[in-house]
This record gives C-alpha cells, sequence and structure tokens, in this order.
C-alpha cells in the first residue's frame, strides 16, 4: 500500500515536472516565434524605411518633404483628415446614440450597413464614388451642369475617405454605450436638464475615452487611406495627390530616398497615432474599470454587437 | 401632491405590460408597487415619471394633466436602482447637478446652491462626502446621494425604482427605516417600486400589488396582508401552503369546508385553492379529536423566534408550518415523527369563479365566509 502511494506521488511530481519543462520550453519557442516574425514583418521594415529616406543624407530627405508637390500633398491629406474625421465623428455619435438609446426598426440593418465599410475593398469603395460622381455617373450631368467637380478633385477624396473611415467611431462607442445603458441620461433628464446639456455634462464624459481612441483610429486611417482615394483622385501633381499617392508616385520613379523620406513622415505620424491609443487604452481600461466598481451589481450587459477585446485585457 | 393614473395601458411591441391601470395617489402617501418581475411596476412608475408615454390613458398631477408633459417639466425626482450618479462628477457636483442646469434667470447663485447641497447632504446624512467621487462609496451611500440628487430640485413626488434593490440586506434595512423617517421629515409624495414584499409591508403606508399589467389590489399593508383580494396576492405576500382541492358548500354564510383527498370527489364540489400560513396551521403530536391531516416531520427549522417545521402530508403534499419554541419543545417533535396538522384559519379562492362570483366571495365584507373550519377529516385510503 504504501509502495504505492509513493509511486503516485512520485509519478505525480514527475508529471509535474514535465509539465513544467515543456512548459518552459513552450514558453521559449513561442516567444522566439512571435519576436522573430514581428521583427521580420514590422520592425525591420521600419528601420529599412527610416534608413532608405537617410539613404542620401539628411538634407534629401528634407528637400523631399520641401518639394512644392510633397507640401501640396501633405496640406491635401491635411486637409482630407481635417474635413472628414470630424463629420465621422459626429456621424459615429450619432449612430451609436441612436442604436443605443432608442427602439426602431430596422436597426440591425443599420448595426451591419455601419460595418459595410471595412469589409468593401477600399478600391470598389472608390468606383462606387466615380460611378456615382463621375462624368458619366449618375449624378455627373447634374453636377457638371452646376459645375460641381467631385471625382478628381479634393472633394472626391474627402468623400471616398469618410467611407472608408466610417465604422471606427461608431464601433468603438456602440457597446461602450450599450454596456452604460440610459440611465444617467434619464436621470439628468428628469433633473431638468436638456438634451445638449445632457449630451455635454453626462453622455461625453462618460464616453470620452472610447470616443478618443475610434477618432485617433478613424486619423489613422484617413491619414494612410490609398486604395479608395487613388481611384478617385486623378493623380493630379500638385492638386490631387495625398501623402500615400506621393509616395508611390515618387517610388514609381525611382526617387527612393525621396519616396522613403514621405513615407518616414506617415509612419512617424502612425508612431505617434500608436503611442497616443496606448495611451488612451490606458484611460478606457481605467474609466471601465470604474464603471464596473460603481455598477457592480448591476445586470447583465445586454448583447453587445461587437467584441471589446481591448478592454478585457 | 396627489396623483391620478387613469385608464393606462402601455404596450412594448407584442408584450402588454399595463393593461388600462386605475390609481389614485393621495398627497403626502408613501406608496409601494408591488408584485414580480414583468408585473408591470416599472412601467408604471416610469410613466407616472414621464420617462415613457402611456399609449392610451393618463396622468394627472394635481387635478392637472400632465399626459403629454415632458419629464423635465414634471417635477419629480427619480432615483434609479443602480443610482445612475454622474461617475465623473463628485458628490457635491452630482447634487447640485439639477440647480446647476436651470436656465440662468431662475439658476440659484453659487451662494445658494452650496448651502442647498449641503443642507441635503446633512439630511442623506453624508456631510463630510462632498469630494468624493462615486466609486469611491458604498452602495448603500450612492443610494442616498442619489436621493439628495433627486430631492435638490425640490420634487412634487419622488419615485424610486427598486430603490434597495442592489444593496445587501443589513444596508437595506437600515435604509427603509431610514427613507420611513425621511418620508415623516419632508412629507414630499412617494412612490417605490419593490419586489420585496417586507419591504412594501413596512414601509408603505399603501401597497399596490400588481401582476401581469394590472393592479390585483390596493390597501394598507394590514389589508392586503390579512385580506387579500385574490389568489394571486395571498400566494406572493408570504410564505402560504396551497391545498388544491374540491369544495363543497361553501357559500357566504355557510362555514364548512372540507379538506378533501384528492381522488374523493363529491358532487356538486367545485375546484379550489385553499390557502394556509404557516402559523395558521396548528401541529401535534397526537391525534385529537378535531379534524386534522396525518403526515411526518421532514425538517425543523429551530433558529429563530419561531420554529419552521417541514410536513409531508398523508397525499404527498408539502406543508411550512410554523409554531412557538414553547410548544416545539412541549410537544418533543423529531424528524420523521408522526404529526398531526389542524388548519385554524384559511381562505378559499375557487378556480372555476367567474369575476363577480369571485367578488361577492372575497370582498371585505364576506371576508369571515372563507374563515373556514374543517368539517371533517380527509378519509385515507392509503392507511398503513
Amino acid at each position: 500500500m504504501a509502495t504505492i502511494v509513493t509511486d503516485a506521488r512520485f509519478a505525480d511530481s514527475t508529471l509535474g515536472h514535465a509539465v513544467q519543462q515543456s512548459s518552459a520550453f513552450a514558453r521559449w519557442v513561442l516567444v522566439l516565434v512571435a519576436v522573430a516574425f514581428l521583427g521580420v514583418m514590422l520592425i525591420l521594415p521600419l528601420v529599412i524605411v527610416f534608413v532608405s529616406a537617410f539613404d542620401k543624407g539628411w538634407q534629401t530627405a528634407v528637400a523631399a518633404l520641401e518639394h512644392p508637390d510633397a507640401r501640396a500633398a501633405i496640406r491635401l491629406t491635411a486637409l482630407v483628415t481635417v474635413i472628414a474625421v470630424p463629420s465621422n465623428v459626429v456621424f459615429g455619435i450619432a449612430a451609436a446614440w441612436a442604436i443605443t438609446k432608442y427602439r426602431f426598426s430596422g436597426k440591425s440593418v443599420l448595426v451591419t450597413l455601419i460595418d459595410l465599410p471595412f469589409s468593401v475593398s477600399p478600391v470598389i469603395a472608390g468606383m462606387i464614388f466615380v460611378l456615382l460622381f463621375g462624368a458619366r455617373g449618375l449624378l455627373g450631368p447634374w453636377l457638371s451642369g452646376h459645375d460641381i467637380q467631385i471625382v478628381f478633385a479634393w472633394p472626391g477624396i474627402v468623400v471616398a475617405t469618410m467611407f472608408v473611415t466610417l465604422p471606427f467611431v461608431a464601433r468603438e462607442l456602440v457597446p461602450l454605450m450599450q454596456a452604460q445603458g440610459h440611465d444617467d441620461e434619464e436621470a439628468a433628464i428628469s433633473l431638468g436638464a436638456g438634451g445638449w446639456q445632457t449630451f455635454f455634462r453626462v453622455t461625453l464624459p462618460n464616453i470620452k475615452w472610447g470616443l478618443a481612441y475610434g477618432t485617433i483610429l478613424c486619423t489613422a486611417r484617413a491619414l494612410g487611406e490609398f486604395g479608395a482615394v487613388s481611384v478617385v483622385s486623378g493623380h493630379i501633381r500638385g492638386e490631387t495627390n495625398t501623402l500615400p499617392l506621393h509616395v508611390e508616385i515618387l517610388y514609381n520613379e525611382y526617387q527612393f530616398a525621396a519616396a522613403f523620406s514621405v513615407a518616414g513622415l506617415l509612419v512617424g505620424i502612425a508612431l505617434l497615432t500608436i503611442a497616443a491609443k496606448s495611451v488612451i487604452q490606458w484611460g478606457l481600461r481605467k474609466s471601465v474599470r470604474d464603471d464596473a466598481e460603481t455598477s457592480s451589481a448591476a445586470p447583465g450587459v445586454s448583447g453587445q454587437p461587437w467584441g471589446e477585446q481591448w478592454v478585457s485585457k | 401632491m396627489g396623483i391620478e393614473v387613469a385608464n393606462v395601458t402601455k404596450r412594448f411591441g407584442g408584450f402588454v405590460a399595463l393593461n388600462d391601470v386605475n390609481l389614485h395617489v393621495d398627497p403626502g402617501a408613501l406608496v409601494a408597487l408591488l408584485g414580480p418581475s414583468g408585473s408591470g411596476k416599472t412601467t408604471l412608475l416610469r410613466v407616472i415619471a414621464g420617462l415613457e408615454r402611456p399609449d392610451v390613458g393618463s396622468v394627472k398631477f394635481e387635478g392637472e394633466d400632465a399626459t403629454t408633459r415632458d419629464v423635465r417639466e414634471r417635477r419629480v425626482g427619480f432615483v434609479f436602482q443602480h443610482y445612475a450618479l454622474f461617475r465623473h462628477m463628485t458628490v457635491f457636483e452630482n447634487v447640485a447637478f439639477g440647480l446647476r442646469v436651470r436656465p440662468r434667470r431662475v439658476r440659484p447663485s453659487r451662494a445658494e446652491i452650496q448651502a442647498r447641497v449641503t443642507e441635503l447632504l446633512q439630511l442623506v446624512q453624508l456631510d463630510g462626502f462632498a469630494r468624493r467621487y462615486p466609486p469611491q462609496m458604498s452602495g448603500g451611500q450612492r443610494q442616498r446621494v442619489a436621493l439628495a440628487r433627486a430631492l435638490a430640485v425640490e420634487p412634487k413626488v419622488l419615485l424610486l425604482d427598486e430603490p434597495f434593490g442592489a444593496l445587501d440586506a443589513k444596508v437595506r434595512q437600515e435604509l427603509r427605516r431610514w427613507l420611513r423617517r425621511l418620508h415623516e421629515e419632508i412629507h414630499v409624495t412617494t412612490v417605490f417600486v419593490t419586489h420585496d414584499q417586507d419591504e412594501a409591508l413596512e414601509l408603505a403606508d399603501r401597497v399596490v400589488v400588481m401582476n401581469a399589467g394590472c393592479i390585483e389590489q390596493i390597501g394598507t399593508p394590514d389589508k392586503v396582508f390579512r385580506d387579500p383580494a385574490s389568489a394571486f396576492v395571498m400566494n406572493f405576500l408570504g410564505t402560504v401552503n396551497v391545498f388544491h382541492r374540491r369544495v363543497s358548500g361553501l357559500t357566504p354564510g355557510m362555514d364548512a369546508i372540507e379538506i378533501q383527498c384528492p381522488d374523493e370527489l363529491p358532487a356538486g364540489s367545485r375546484p379550489a385553492r385553499i390557502f394556509v400560513r404557516p402559523h395558521n396551521l396548528e401541529i401535534d403530536t397526537r391525534a385529537s379529536g378535531r379534524p386534522r391531516l396525518r403526515g411526518r416531520v421532514q425538517f425543523i427549522n429551530a433558529a429563530g423566534p419561531q420554529v419552521k417545521i417541514e410536513v409531508l402530508t398523508e397525499f404527498g403534499e408539502i406543508l411550512q408550518v410554523e409554531t412557538s419554541q414553547k410548544r416545539y419543545r412541549a410537544l418533543g417533535m423529531v424528524k420523521g415523527g408522526e404529526v398531526y396538522v389542524t388548519p385554524k384559519e384559511m381562505r378559499v379562492f375557487f378556480d372555476d369563479s367567474r369575476p363577480d362570483q369571485a367578488d361577492s366571495l372575497e370582498s371585505g365584507s364576506d371576508v369571515d365566509t372563507t374563515l373556514g373550519r374543517i368539517g371533517r377529516p380527509c378519509a385515507s385510503k392509503k392507511s398503513p
């Protein structure tokens, strides 16, 4: 009897040891694979961007950015972002508000439609607008009759960018606002607050981190969008070239150093965006934690169409 | 301020949340809306508040029609089950919110707001908490902040939706007593929703029992407990034993009821439910000459002022019996022992009765007819 017990213990401990050993091994392998993959796929290309940019000295890099075409591209990209992001923020808040605070028919259709720009290829998105606003498009004759040009001009680029970046804000806000319910708003209204007062004093503070996160993602995409913009832009130098399109042109003309200098600018902005995103995620986690504390006994959150992986981490 | 709810119906899709509800609340009253979940009590409260608009019917405040009036203009204080405190604001800012959002010409000065909030925080015993944020406070404290916030706008009506639902039992008891005292102090018309019968009976002057979108009974706590208007109310308020039996010979004026065995169906009898409260079941270890049900003790819980005994009757029904500690010791009952149970007081609701018949039987004046004696004991066919 005693032997059996000893044996069992022995077996147990070796098993435990083996599991530990193999888990340590697995850990190293997995970490190595992940690091190697990230190194080859992400870090190496990033380094190459900057190395190539300064390949012919920093003067060349600066000159590439100071070229009139590059400056025009920077201005256009900034213009597009400044128009597209705020309008998508307004749309995102309005859509999330409608979806989470009201009952209406066709709500699930709206939720699905908001996701559409994510599932449609950007090239197709661009073509939709050419077919709609182009000279031979549906609204083309009317537009040219009124001397309005959308396609192959900056308004087309703005519209295409808005289409592509449309889901970002709403997607962040809908799950957040669903989790929060409308008790706070109802409380504010019952205390005599008006619609705008309720929004600015109660709703906006409650959603500010989610809103900031969605806005950052939206901005990053607006700055970097290539496919849809490429179709509607017409590639007129100094007029309808955004930064990503300018990079492509330079690259196709074998001006590698210049191409990578402009690319380096975009990458730099992207890195800043990621840093901002990390700060915001930290704030978001904190506010979600506060929420959980405030309403620890709250009933289960009603169905969330979109997962919130970023809050569970 | 008095509230008059007239013929209110509210549907959510195919679900009828309120079905032609009428309710009158006296000025200064403390009224409980009591019912199981889905009974429509919260919807009724939200209709009174103006947070829901009824499909049919009207709500009057002090005789004035408020049905189309916005929640903002109704001057109601609404307290939510999960407090709905603004978590990015301090306690002070939360309480001051209702005053600060007023249009400039009717907004109190800073000093006035300061004074009012301080006074309210004293009223809810939270002076010294003004600078705290809601997440730093306990559930009971948060609920008191919510109450102070609702009172800040000097509401004519205070509406509370399951105010103590999210709190633990001990805090709930304390807050209940405290709310009662507060109501005596400020005397604002108060309606609260609860599914906890103890809360309703202990706190309210009038209890409105709701079921499936309808009001089953309105009355004082004593009245609804002692004289329930329907089988539902009887069942919902407190523990009760139900006998599904056929009853014969019960008409107003006659007081004999037989508790028949399930398989003995005399002609002319009607299916009915006989309700007996645990403390109205007399228990004995010996068969006296009186009619009784025989059974075995299944479980004894002697912790508490009353001894709770679970009895399995000869017909396979489980009865909850309550008796005093003194009698329990005198009888020397043991688990598994044979006992005899006699109902002292019962209420009968016929399953097949039409509403008009039910009225004649169940309305207040005829109460005594349903408090019957047992005519004769059930004849057991499974004698050992």
